[in-house]
């Protein structure tokens, strides 16, 4: 079935559940989800005798801060009946939460994991919703528009001054004070070990 | 060694065991977090992230183009599918033609580099299970490959070949007849390295009827590529959802039948890439004859790359289907790229299927689903 095919199906089946079919602006046609009725809708897009999507190939989140919201993308693919159908959800920015299908695809369980670790989306329901990428101390969600990497990590400094500025800083130094630490303004303050 | 497991009682003392991150047989850096009561496991908990480069994060920071060296490194045992996802999903993104000796070349260097993947699959699969030999004469072949590859475009292993609109070079004088020539060569070593280990009484008792996938659970664990096929589900990217100039090019897509135990288990997963082999040197003999006759262009770069829309691409990878996702807001930049890869899902198989196996096996099991860690991280 092509998607505009698909989509009639599946306002039959779930009326208004899903809205706004657009084909323009987009190279694989898509449709809107309400996001409270995501898990019924992707148990009929399961389901169906004339859905069949057997496969969730992809979770995507993205973050659209001008428009406040969170996007979840689930792109779909039938074994069976060989066609496919992208699936999106807006979610508020303030609660970006969705239900988990990971009951209904397996596949499912880490890619919505995943989701949750870079991007902040929370789904509800999931078994095991833990960071799956980044270690379970991480502080934010690296994949946000508005994320900013902080300085340090365990104190560790994330940033590293480029080698080529060091070497032109050592070169301006006075000859008294060449063997002394080089301090590159922008760069990670030098470690106590190396003052002393 | 099925009685013994049968015969087994728990004694109740369960051990955690810890496998990695720096475990010489799990190919790169992957840990496992064991339960297990004495040699039988009661799980393995993966636990990923290790080789965590934020890839897709990168890929919002630099252009359309520059990001195509970063692709190597999503899977650097097969670097030139993921070249061709990005490529692909951006021509998709942006209306872009590539003429057709660029899709030709594209294609050659896709299956010689599955060809030299899967080498190192079921090499290390042997090696995995106590046959070191089997390793060492197929990494042989590698070499080849990779002197071919080399040639073709100056790097072993991350190759930053394709570009968008085509590829980056044409092949060099008299690397047609060189390809032909290693591909004769080739041909019988498939047979003799099948015939030192697949009918061999230890690799069989040993991997036949080892964590079997059902087709429903590799479906909906989202297994993709050769485990799928293994597992008896007759799919394929590059003759299901068409791309660059496979529809003109002949071959089959070998699926598991279980000739040696149930269907979809360790030894279908080993067989099935056999039979990739024969295929891809098929696919290569019939590009290599078609080339001849196309025209000199080989690359159409694109003009002004800044699309305002998004589109999902798919690629046939050594490991299966690699999808890549990219979204433009009408910036230079990729807004959001997202890499969909076989690895990352196979992973999560394991957990389900490692309940009752020796902890011996796990590491066969890791094998047979030829899993590449930097590809679950990216």
């Amino acid at each position: 079935m092509d998607p505009a095919a698909i989509f009639a199906r599946l306002q039959t089946l779930v009326g208004d559940a899903v809205k706004d079919f657009t084909t323009e602006a987009t190279k694989d046609a898509y449709c809107k989800v309400v996001p409270e009725k995501w898990h019924d809708v992707a148990k009929v897009l399961r389901d169906d005798e004339q859905l069949k999507f057997d496969f969730l190939q992809c979770v995507t989140g993205l973050d659209w801060p001008k428009q406040s919201i969170l996007q979840c993308v689930y792109h779909l693919y039938s074994y069976p009946l060989k066609h496919s159908f992208v699936v999106k959800a807006d979610l508020p920015r303030d609660n970006p939460v969705i239900a988990s299908v990971a009951d209904l695809w397996a596949a499912a369980d880490w890619n919505e994991r995943e989701q949750f670790d870079l991007v902040g989306i929370g789904f509800s329901g999931h078994p095991d919703l833990r960071r799956v990428m980044l270690p379970d101390d991480w502080e934010g969600h690296p994949l946000r528009k508005d994320w900013k990497e902080p300085a340090c990590y365990r104190e560790m400094p994330t940033t590293r001054v480029s080698p080529l500025e060091m070497l032109l800083a050592y070169d301006k130094a006075p000859a008294d004070k060449k063997h002394l630490p080089i301090v590159v303004e922008g760069g990670a303050p030098p470690s106590k070990e190396a003052e002393g | 060694m099925s009685e013994l497991v049968f015969a087994y009682e728990d004694s109740g003392e369960e051990m955690t065991l810890n496998m990695g991150p720096q475990h010489p047989s799990t190919h790169g850096v992957i840990r496992f977090i064991i339960k297990t009561d004495g040699e039988i496991m009661h799980e393995a908990i993966p636990d990923v992230g290790y080789l965590h480069r934020s890839i897709e994060h990168i890929a919002e920071k630099c252009t359309y183009e520059g990001f195509m060296p970063y692709t190597d490194r999503v899977d650097y045992v097969c670097a030139m599918t993921a070249n061709h996802a990005w490529a692909l999903a951006v021509e998709k993104l942006g209306d872009l033609k590539v003429p057709e000796r660029g899709e030709y070349l594209r294609v050659i260097s896709d299956e010689l580099n599955r060809i030299s993947s899967h080498t190192i699959a079921l090499g290390a699969m042997a090696m995995d299970i106590g046959a070191t030999t089997p390793f060492m004469y197929i990494l042989r072949e590698r070499e080849y490959v990779n002197d071919l590859l080399e040639a073709l475009c100056g790097a072993r292993l991350t190759y930053n070949y394709h570009r968008i609109g085509g590829v980056g070079w044409d092949m060099p004088s008299g690397w047609r007849d060189k390809c032909l020539q290693w591909m004769d060569h080739f041909e019988p070593v498939i047979d003799e390295f099948d015939r030192l280990i697949a009918q061999n009484e230890l690799f069989i008792k040993r991997l036949a009827n080892l964590a079997p996938v059902t087709a429903e659970e590799a479906i909906s664990y989202g297994l993709v590529g050769p485990n799928l096929r293994a597992s008896g589900v007759d799919f394929d990217v590059r003759r299901d959802v068409p791309y660059s100039i496979y529809p003109k090019l002949q071959f089959e897509v070998p699926i598991g039948k279980g000739q040696m135990g149930a269907v979809g288990d360790c030894w279908d997963r080993y067989f099935v890439r056999i039979e990739e082999w024969k295929q891809s040197v098929r696919i290569l003999r019939q590009c290599l004859d078609q080339i001849e006759k196309t025209d000199k262009a080989f690359w159409t770069p694109p003009k002004k790359l800044k699309p305002k829309s998004d589109a999902y691409a798919r690629v046939e990878a050594a490991r299966g289907d690699m999808g890549c996702y990219v979204v433009g807001d009408g910036a230079a930049n990729a807004y959001r790229a997202r890499f969909r890869t076989g690895s990352f899902n196979a992973m999560r198989i394991i957990q389900a299927k490692s309940k009752g196996c020796m902890v011996a096996d796990l590491v066969a099991l890791i094998a047979s689903l030829d899993i590449v860690a930097p590809e679950i991280d990216r």
